[in-house]
């Protein structure tokens, strides 16, 4: 599903202040690892996710280097301590330079 | 014994695995992630069973499973207006979810007016004829994402084919391709998955080979598969030339399959390793 990369999240809507919540990701993205030939006996050049940030409300609160053993379609889950309303921001960078960005908001009471 | 400092760990965990490969592990998998009698109808059982508590894990939360990528997929082609004709396949069949409920379970199944058994990737062809479109390419992620779409509204639902009538030439015929050694090794569908199912092939549990949950996501193909794909997989294992896709023997065994888990509930899109 290379040539449309769909990003899926999982952020609750709403947080009480103070509430570690666990935010969930998941990216459909081959991860070609560079250490395969194609038919002709060439190396497929590296093509994966090197760089996931998540940052919330501008400030980074999760970031992950990829290495190229990860799984295509990377899934990615982590606990974030909220203290304000706000929207979280998510980037994934991978090595022809695209960027798939998308994002989620909650509200803290 | 004088061994570099850096194999001790490998050594070790190469020790644990084959502890685990020889007699440790129970062969049927324990009950600590999902509720494995939802999938077992009298002898049959689902390849969910033989599956690990992670792998159950991950088929069980909507979110995690990476099927569901191709499930979105699906849903966005479902209104996609496409053909000559200027439809979508929503414009004629409304809502997937009500239009589509237990469509998935019933095929492979007889049509009347092409007078053959087709397959539920036949089925999607034929309505983009119809609709004056190009059908998709088999194991096309157009196909699998429509195929997948279209069966997870039967999820949970009893596979319920039917081999009455003219069906049951072409049931017969999967069963005898069931049962017919092919290959450098010799070897019958049923030899595995009757015969030494539950057994150790190496350090995999062999499964019924039940079908229920295609199209699959297999993590050892990183993707979604039509359950023909893994036909012609299992024919490559045992050295016999993998059929085309669509061809008559492999219809033929996936109502055979159908039929064999009648009653087992639809999984797709299941996780398998």
């Amino acid at each position: 599903m290379a040539e449309t990369v769909e990003s899926r999240l999982r952020v609750p809507a709403t947080a009480k202040k103070g509430e570690i919540i666990d935010i969930k990701t998941l990216i459909s993205h081959p991860m070609v690892s560079g250490q395969a030939k194609d038919a002709s006996g060439k190396t497929i050049p590296r093509d994966i996710i090197n760089t996931f940030t998540c940052t919330y409300n501008g400030k980074q609160v999760f970031a992950m280097k990829l290495e190229p053993a990860i799984s295509s379609n990377p899934y990615i889950s982590f606990p974030v301590r909220v203290d304000a309303s706000g929207t979280f921001d998510f980037q994934w960078v991978d090595d022809n330079g695209q960027v798939y960005k998308d994002s989620a908001p909650i509200t803290v009471s | 014994m004088n061994v570099p400092r850096k194999l001790v760990p490998a050594m070790t965990a190469m020790v644990l695995v084959c502890a685990a490969a020889f007699g440790l592990t129970p062969l049927v998998r324990s009950q600590t992630q999902g509720d494995l009698t939802k999938y077992t109808v009298g002898k049959e059982k689902s390849g969910y069973v033989y599956a690990t508590p992670t792998t159950r894990a991950m088929e069980d939360d909507d979110f995690q499973n990476p099927g569901s990528l191709w499930v979105d997929k699906g849903k966005a082609l479902w209104s996609t207006v496409d053909g000559s004709a200027a439809k979508s396949c929503q414009s004629c069949h409304n809502a997937a979810a009500t239009s589509m409920r237990g469509v998935g379970a019933a095929y492979p199944k007889y049509d009347a007016k092409i007078g053959r058994v087709i397959d539920l990737e036949q089925r999607i062809g034929l309505e983009r004829e119809r609709m004056g479109a190009t059908p998709w390419a088999w194991e096309s992620d157009e196909l699998l994402a429509m195929t997948t779409y279209i069966k997870t509204q039967s999820r949970g639902m009893p596979v319920n084919v039917s081999i009455d009538g003219p069906a049951r030439a072409t049931y017969e015929a999967g069963k005898t391709f069931y049962q017919t050694r092919l290959g450098q090794l010799d070897m019958s569908c049923q030899q595995c998955h009757v015969q030494n199912n539950n057994h150790l092939l190496r350090t995999e549990i062999l499964s019924q080979g039940q079908t229920n949950g295609f199209p699959t996501y297999r993590l050892s193909w990183q993707a979604l598969g039509s359950v023909q794909r893994r036909f012609r997989e299992c024919n490559a294992n045992i050295r016999a030339e993998p059929l085309a896709y669509g061809s008559p023997q492999y219809v033929a065994l996936e109502l055979y399959l159908a039929e064999v888990g009648k009653g087992l509930p639809v999984e797709t899109p299941s996780v398998r390793k």
